[in-house]
């Protein structure tokens, strides 16, 4: 028995849980790489024919998008009741695994750690201009777009983006590891990120060259957002039941430890384990309280970017 | 022909998915007007210096006595093969200078130049040197000799390389993300990111609108006059023009183009392996890596030149209307990113075929043949050009079949063109990623997969042995070319002594 899993989440954590998936049940599983929204695509395009059993994302949105299109099957409540509910999809339909955090990344030789904002809406304050990086095409930012209009409307979310992008100018970046690396440089003074980007980044290049620091929004903002990696069964799988056994080793206590020990420097947010790496632990963390289901497909915030040009 | 279509047919069908009007309101907005911008001027200056660089190397290595020819044609070659990320990425590293427009002008001018060298260096092979001592007997100057007769005698293949090189860039987009650059790619890459397909897919339509605008320019200003003469098989040896003293200069030029070229990713990959984070390599072997990527590489190489000798035969020999129009239309593909190709195969086999060949090595050799099918095809047309119909025609006089007459008289002729053309389509493919990654087999990976896999986790250190695998993949053929080449004049001569002068 072999299942198909469709991954986007980071590769050498993902072959890790494979291979002790595949140890602990004799179930083999073929894994294809690609990015989550390209492997949305691809399962849209394969349709009905489409040879995945499993899904697995970096951010929630991918889930909900295939979810809205009722592609996925529902989830066993067995393997559901592992993770905190708030962090499952609210139609059964994909089950969460892992979680990071927005952040923001500077660099102290051009900005002092007191002059960086605690709120969202201060990175269109114009003292940050030609000091601020973002990526708007980045499925990472969608989120803190979402939470923003939840919490301020349309036209403030507008004005705010307007803002941002003026106090970016050239520095709207394609990706997030763009805008670590030009912070560590030194090419912009400071940039929102997902918290493993940095850790990543520190792990690759070694802590000496490291000349950047990251920093939290104030407790609850809405720029404080937790992103959920997930995974889902496609309605289309001839093999059920042995996805419904991948995704309930993927949130059993064995899965997350390999997480918590993984380089993907991500969050374990089922069966109580615990992270071991970065230096906030995830009960610390105050982030604002938006649901998975209010974050949504985030095409809400894509039409926002694109009223202003961003997108 | 049908096949080449699919990828327009995807097109077609999703964009209509997202609406007319929902469309329309995208595209008139001024983003769109600043990503055109981005994009045109910058396929204009590429483009221009590509074909004085591209031109002014093949000319020094196939005309001149330039010392280490055989050593400087291979290395002007390689860097076509560099996956562009793996050179934006080196010249990031060095300096913050590089970004932008200015840095994506020498990124993609260093990349992709050897799209004019190849054809170009195929074009002059094969065509006579004695126009050039003619014309410097009757008094004209070393200059006017290259500007009137060499690029004369090149010009289709000028032509053809410039039309390779805006098309490319029209559909580039790994190189422009790390250099924040945007053009519409980058904009259409975003909208796929946001699982938005109909609407990338729209964007795609006006993209291949702008490649029509490329190849209708290109129409109008080549493809007049007879190239062919009566005794390319009887060649005599060539007598190259001697640099003199302009011999010092030149050699620090190709050196330069080299070093920029090629040192500086091959530098930065080296410098990523000693500094990088030190994990053990994962996942397949480098070697595994490398087979599945010649493997896949060589079978796109041989199908897309099989493709193009016909269709270059075809249109060349009888460019009736129809014909033209049917070469013209598969140029369309090159602009079409290979995302855009490899869900059209997606579709079209889950639903129509009963998901045969889906994600098999066949069908990815497939889609490189169609996604390269340009590039045989420039290089391929360039040569057929200079071989004269009369010599088939005195074959077939001579009461030889009309096959066989191919094989023996035209072939051999068009030779040059075959080789350039199966080299460019190979380099390509040995670095093709968005395609590759949707439609490789289950398990099986290439070095520009795994590349993009240590790459995307930040692991630059694991990633960097990959690049200087491809790297070292992609000088094998153009190794065996600059060889292929240097062989062809004599072959020619001890076959046919009998010289016309």
């Amino acid at each position: 028995m072999t299942i198909t899993l469709y991954n986007g989440q980071h590769i050498q954590t993902t072959d890790a849980l494979v291979a002790a998936f595949e140890k602990a049940t004799g179930i083999g599983v073929d894994v294809r790489n690609d990015d989550e929204d390209v492997l949305d695509a691809e399962i849209i395009a394969e349709g009905a024919r489409s040879p995945a059993d499993v899904i697995f994302t970096e951010n929630s949105p991918a889930l909900e998008y295939l979810q809205a299109k009722a592609l996925l099957a529902p989830v066993y409540r067995s393997t559901l009741e592992h993770t905190p509910a708030r962090y499952n999809s609210p139609q059964a339909d994909w089950v969460g695994i892992s979680a990071r955090v927005s952040v923001i990344i500077y660099n102290p030789g051009l900005i002092q750690k007191n002059a960086l904002p605690t709120h969202v809406l201060e990175l269109a304050d114009p003292r940050y201009k030609g000091k601020l990086a973002f990526a708007a095409g980045e499925t990472d930012f969608q989120p803190i777009v979402t939470s923003v209009l939840r919490t301020y409307g349309k036209a403030a979310t507008l004005r705010w983006l307007e803002g941002m992008k003026t106090n970016a100018g050239s520095h709207v970046y394609p990706d997030n590891e763009t805008i670590s690396t030009m912070v560590n440089r030194g090419v912009v003074a400071l940039g929102v990120v997902n918290q493993y980007y940095w850790y990543r980044m520190r792990a690759e290049i070694g802590a000496s060259n490291i000349r950047s620091r990251i920093a939290y929004f104030a407790a609850q903002d809405p720029g404080y957002v937790l992103d959920i990696s997930g995974a889902g069964i496609l309605k289309s799988s001839r093999h059920k039941a042995a996805a419904q056994r991948f995704l309930a080793f993927l949130v059993s206590a064995r899965g997350q430890e390999i997480i918590a020990h993984s380089i993907s420097f991500e969050y374990p947010i089922a069966s109580g384990v615990k992270t071991v790496q970065p230096e906030t632990p995830f009960a610390e963390l105050k982030p604002n309280p938006i649901s998975v289901g209010e974050l949504g497909t985030g095409s809400q915030a894509i039409s926002l970017l694109r009223d202003v040009q961003l997108l | 022909m049908a096949v080449l279509a699919l990828p327009l047919a995807f097109l077609l069908t999703e964009s209509a998915g997202a609406g007319v009007s929902n469309v329309w309101h995208l595209i008139w907005r001024s983003l769109t007007a600043s990503l055109l911008w981005n994009t045109v001027r910058l396929t204009f200056v590429v483009t221009l210096l590509c074909a004085v660089i591209g031109t002014l190397a093949a000319y020094g290595v196939e005309r001149t006595d330039l010392p280490g020819r055989s050593i400087w044609a291979v290395l002007v070659v390689v860097p076509f093969a560099i996956p562009d990320f793996v050179v934006s990425f080196g010249w990031s590293s060095i300096s913050t200078w590089v970004q932008g427009f200015r840095g994506a002008v020498l990124v993609m001018t260093l990349a992709v130049y050897p799209l004019v060298y190849l054809p170009v260096a195929a074009s002059l092979r094969g065509a006579d040197p004695g126009q050039e001592e003619i014309a410097r007997s009757l008094g004209a100057g070393r200059v006017k000799t290259f500007f009137r007769i060499t690029v004369g005698q090149a010009r289709r293949a000028i032509l053809g390389g410039c039309l390779l090189v805006a098309l490319v860039i029209l559909a580039e987009y790994g190189a422009f993300e790390i250099l924040g650059f945007q053009t519409f790619t980058t904009e259409i890459f975003t909208e796929f990111n946001i699982v938005d397909t109909s609407v990338a897919c729209a964007l795609s339509l006006v993209l291949v609108l702008l490649s029509l605008f490329v190849l209708a320019g290109e129409s109008v200003s080549g493809g007049r006059g007879r190239l062919g003469r009566t005794g390319p098989g009887a060649q005599r040896v060539l007598t190259r023009s001697h640099l003199g003293r302009a011999r010092l200069p030149v050699l620090l030029g190709y050196s330069l183009l080299v070093l920029a070229a090629l040192g500086v990713p091959i530098g930065s990959s080296v410098y990523w392996i000693f500094e990088g984070g030190a994990h053990a390599l994962t996942g397949a072997s480098l070697a595994s890596a490398a087979l599945h990527t010649a493997g896949y590489s060589l079978g796109a190489a041989l199908v897309a030149t099989a493709m193009a000798l016909p269709v270059a035969l075809l249109v060349t020999r009888h460019p009736g209307r129809l014909h033209l129009f049917l070469e013209r239309s598969t140029f369309l593909v090159l602009a079409m990113p290979g995302l855009v190709v490899a869900l059209a195969l997606a579709y079209f086999t889950t639903r129509y075929a009963d998901s045969f060949g889906y994600q098999t090595a066949p069908l990815l050799v497939l889609a490189y043949s169609i996604m390269f099918f340009p590039l045989a095809l420039v290089c391929v047309r360039a040569s057929v050009a200079q071989s004269p119909v009369s010599l088939e025609e005195v074959a077939a006089s001579l009461g030889v079949r009309r096959l066989p007459a191919l094989v023996r008289v035209t072939l051999p002729l068009v030779a040059p063109g075959v080789a350039a053309g199966f080299c460019l389509v190979f380099l390509s493919a040995v670095t093709e990623l968005t395609a590759t990654l949707i439609l490789i087999p289950t398990n099986a990976e290439t070095l520009a997969t795994q590349f993009w896999a240590y790459q995307q986790n930040l692991s630059y250190g694991q990633a960097a042995p990959f690049a200087l695998v491809i790297i070292a993949v992609a000088a094998v053929p153009s190794y065996v070319l600059g060889r292929f080449f240097d062989r062809l004049p004599r072959r020619g001569h001890a076959q046919a002594p009998v010289v016309v002068t």
